[in-house]
């Protein structure tokens, strides 16, 4: 047993490092500290910086153009990420379509899709849930019957609404669940498709969240004709890529460097901001009330951290992710909304004033200090994490049966 | 002991009721909200002439309905029920709460004001660096001749943009925090060298920073004894925290209301999702916690003129908002995708209530000041 990194980790974190720093746009880092939405070009500037680097595909395999990384570099480029305050890239494309495409798609499917998810020239989105389909995911009803066309090559002609759709407002292409067999068992009469946007009878309709965000959509699809040869898998075998994609949708999530680095703003705001009581003034990282909580907080970011360590250690000694993961899903989402918690009471009353839409160019200031008026907003989206993928409750009933035999 | 009301207060509690739900419906107040002007000034009219509760704690010598603080608990738990914008809290139990206590030629003048809908007050007391203690002032008033002259900077002082009258807190003397020293006034909201920074709250209402620059007020605007002010500011404010707690039981009772019928409605996996015994027992605890503001707003309510009132007062703001915060949070969790939404009443009613949490103190600042009055 050994908690230290080698020399040759050691020597990649300082390259990693030197390399965000140098390299990642400082109004992109301005705008995450405080937590503003980001746009399109936003989100795939840092995205063609990395992909030049050859760094995009960071769970990739060589052979798809990834960085073959260990799982043990994996985590330092995703906490060096965090350090240097550097975005995410989007999962879809990386870590959820790409993957299911380079383990089940056919050599063309791989040879049109992987390079363009690498470089960014591709924006996918995922068309997983439906109105009523969402925990209960193999209840979906969008349908996609197969045809010959006047061409005499066969498609799928889709019908169907999907719903909670991330950015999808921007994407080029989405990956859907679809039914095409609607007389067995749910699990397997599903296929799974990969749908270019610009495909005619496809509307996109924004759904606005609680903190007044444009981040996920409502998308219909009306007689939308797809090529048969878009299918991953063979047709009705859909759901193995869609639990597949699934394990790799939750291992992204725990996100420990990021609230590692949320941590660290909380007690900045806390240094901060100056808590009175009675004739007693003092910053309010010292209250004791507060300063309890921001250390259970890093308490219980410690025990997340070495969990996942514990589990990216199995799986580079072999054992893919398994059912564990759920427990990184659970406990790295609540301490993320604990996190949007502290940050909302820390900035007492400047929590409430609402500041959306001064665009581009209107320099209007916020109201109070500038780490303070994101916080209500960011506190309010952040209810989604123990909701997307997988509520916590599902997470939990995974747990019960896969790993305690419940 | 006797937790039953009056027929008056039953008939104050129905008429508001049936009147917020027949009209103050969940589109009628988004379109209030989003419109310019960010409230409704008809409903306000209503509330003075048609429900007459803009006079529920006043004096019938001024027009009023001879109520106190429990007819301010009835309405504002109605209030948050309907998720109500318009100024009450800050007109009637904030404002009228200090011409009350002050009585004299200011109350004669301005209560009858209030009762017939022409004024709305805004409390402006808050300031950027004091957080939660009403003693952290550095506006002040300097006596200037027969009156003062009026200098500082207000921090979100909801209904700000809507109000004829504000209600300041100020030194006329003494250091920061210092007890002594704290004057209030209330000024006429466009007297000169007032400027106003107006903005939404998240919760749907509006709210200002206000900037006083060398504003001229008469000695007739003081309220109360000069530099005496701070135990009747924590009076009205602990009043008005009172009245805050039964808003928050008319906004959890209708979180857990709505998640309750929506858990009966939302199907998955062949069954409603109010089945699965763990949200279930969610619901169960959500329940108990509403149960609990109920009760605690009725302990706080009832004891407000007793001496432990302060103690009673943050016992109950504790409570409510830790369960403001359970509930409001769990209601979204049972909801789903759909809980997020800016569409569905449900995310609104967590968004006030994830601000009355920390409205006139949050659950840590409660604790303490109970801990520091605890026998
Ligand atoms: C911001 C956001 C982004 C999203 N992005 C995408 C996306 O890009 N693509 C996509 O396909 N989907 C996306 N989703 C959808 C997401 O995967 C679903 O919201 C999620 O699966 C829950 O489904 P639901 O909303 O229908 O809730 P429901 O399934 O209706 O669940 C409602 C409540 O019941 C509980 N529940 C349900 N079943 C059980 C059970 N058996 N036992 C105990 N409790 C249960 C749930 O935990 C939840 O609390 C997104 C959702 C959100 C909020
Ligand atoms: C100190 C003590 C004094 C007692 N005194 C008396 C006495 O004077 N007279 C008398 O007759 N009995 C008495 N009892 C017995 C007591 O009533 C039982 O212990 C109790 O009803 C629980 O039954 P059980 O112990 O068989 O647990 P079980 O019923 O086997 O329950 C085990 C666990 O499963 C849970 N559980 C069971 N059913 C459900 C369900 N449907 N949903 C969710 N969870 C469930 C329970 O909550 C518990 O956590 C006493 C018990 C104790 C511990």
């Amino acid at each position: 047993m050994d908690l230290n990194f080698s020399a040759e980790d050691i020597a990649f974190r300082d390259e990693v490092r030197t390399f965000i720093a140098d390299n990642y746009p400082a109004g992109l880092r301005a705008k995450s500290e405080e937590g503003e939405e980001l746009s399109k070009e936003d989100f795939l500037s840092w995205h063609k910086v990395l992909a030049a680097k050859g760094w995009a595909g960071i769970a990739w395999p060589v052979e798809y153009g990834g960085t073959g990384w260990t799982s043990v570099q994996r985590y330092i480029f995703a906490e060096e990420s965090a350090r240097g305050d550097a975005m995410r890239l989007l999962p879809f494309g990386l870590n959820m379509v790409g993957p299911v495409i380079y383990t089940f798609g056919t050599p063309e499917q791989k040879a049109k899709f992987l390079p363009r998810i690498l470089s960014g020239a591709d924006w996918w989105c995922q068309g997983y849930s439906e109105p009523g389909a969402g925990s209960d995911l193999a209840n979906l009803r969008t349908k996609a019957e197969r045809f010959t066309g006047d061409d005499g090559k066969e498609y799928y002609r889709v019908n169907g609404q999907k719903t909670w759709t991330t950015l999808a407002q921007h994407a080029d292409w989405i990956f859907c669940l679809v039914r095409t067999d609607p007389t067995v068992k749910p699990q397997e009469g599903i296929s799974f498709l990969l749908i270019d946007m610009k495909t005619p009878g496809i509307t996109v309709r924004p759904i606005i969240t609680l903190g007044g965000e444009h981040e996920v959509n409502e998308v219909w699809l009306e007689d939308v004709i797809v090529p048969v040869e878009n299918r991953v898998f063979h047709e009705n075998k859909g759901w193995t890529c869609a639990k597949f994609l699934l394990a790799h949708e939750r291992t992204g999530i725990a996100g420990v460097a990021a609230s590692k680095r949320g941590v660290e703003r909380i007690k900045t705001i806390a240094r901060t901001e100056i808590d009175s009581f009675g004739d007693d003034a003092q910053p309010l990282l010292a209250n004791p009330f507060f300063k309890r909580k921001v250390a259970e907080l890093e308490i219980d970011l410690t025990a997340l951290e070495f969990t996942e360590l514990r589990t990216l250690a199995g799986e580079s000694s072999g054992k893919g992710p398994g059912p564990e993961s759920s427990l990184l899903k659970i406990k790295g989402t609540e301490i993320q909304q604990r996190i949007t918690e502290l940050a909302l009471e820390a900035v007492g009353h400047y929590g409430a004033p609402y500041f959306r839409g001064f665009g581009e160019g209107d320099n209007e200031h916020p109201i109070g200090p500038d780490y303070a008026h994101r916080a209500a907003p960011t506190y309010f989206n952040m209810r989604k994490t123990s909701i997307y993928g997988g509520s916590n409750e599902i997470q939990r009933n995974i747990i019960a049966k896969m790993v305690l035999g419940l | 002991m006797d937790f039953n009301f009056t027929d008056e207060q039953t008939m104050l509690r129905d008429s508001v009721g049936r009147y917020l739900s027949d009209t103050y419906t969940f589109d009628a107040r988004m379109t209030a909200v989003n419109g310019d002007s960010g409230w409704n000034p008809g409903v306000w009219k209503a509330f003075a002439e048609e429900l007459g509760i803009l006079g529920a704690p006043f004096a019938e010598a001024h027009g009023g309905l001879g109520g106190g603080a429990i007819e301010n608990m009835i309405v504002m738990e109605e209030i948050g029920k309907a998720l109500v914008i318009e100024p009450y809290l800050q007109t009637v139990v904030i404002g009228g709460g200090f011409l009350k206590a002050a009585g004299g030629a200011l109350a004669d003048a301005v209560i009858p004001q209030i009762i017939d809908g022409s004024a709305v007050i805004a409390f402006a007391y808050a300031e950027p660096q004091g957080r939660y203690n009403l003693a952290d002032l550095r506006t002040t008033a300097k006596k200037d001749g027969a009156g003062y002259v009026l200098n500082g900077h207000k921090a979100v002082v909801y209904a700000a943009p809507w109000a004829t009258h504000f209600i300041v807190t100020a030194r006329t003397g003494g250091s920061v925090r210092e007890r002594s020293g704290v004057s209030v006034f209330l000024i006429p909201a466009n007297a000169a060298g007032i400027t106003r920074r107006d903005y939404p709250t998240v919760d749907g209402a509006r709210a200002s920073e206000v900037y006083f620059e060398n504003v001229a007020i008469g000695a007739d605007t003081l309220i109360g004894a000069e530099g005496e002010g701070l135990p009747l500011v924590e009076q009205v404010v602990d009043e008005a925290t009172a009245a805050v707690c039964a808003e928050g039981s008319g906004v959890v009772r209708k979180l857990h209301e709505g998640t309750l019928d929506y858990s009966r409605q939302r199907k998955q996996f062949g069954k409603a999702i109010g089945e699965f015994q763990v949200l279930q027992h969610r619901m169960v605890d959500m329940f108990m916690e509403v149960e609990q503001a109920v009760s605690m707003t009725l302990m706080a309510t009832l004891r407000l003129d007793e001496r432990d009132r302060a103690k009673h007062v943050s016992s109950a703001k504790n409570k409510i908002s830790r369960g403001a915060r359970f509930v409001g949070q769990n209601a979204v969790q049972i909801h789903g995708g759909i809980g997020i939404s800016n569409e569905l009443a449900i995310g609104h009613y967590f968004k006030r209530a994830s601000m009355i949490e920390s409205q006139f103190g949050d659950a840590d600042y409660h604790l303490r000041r109970y801990e520091s009055l605890m026998d």
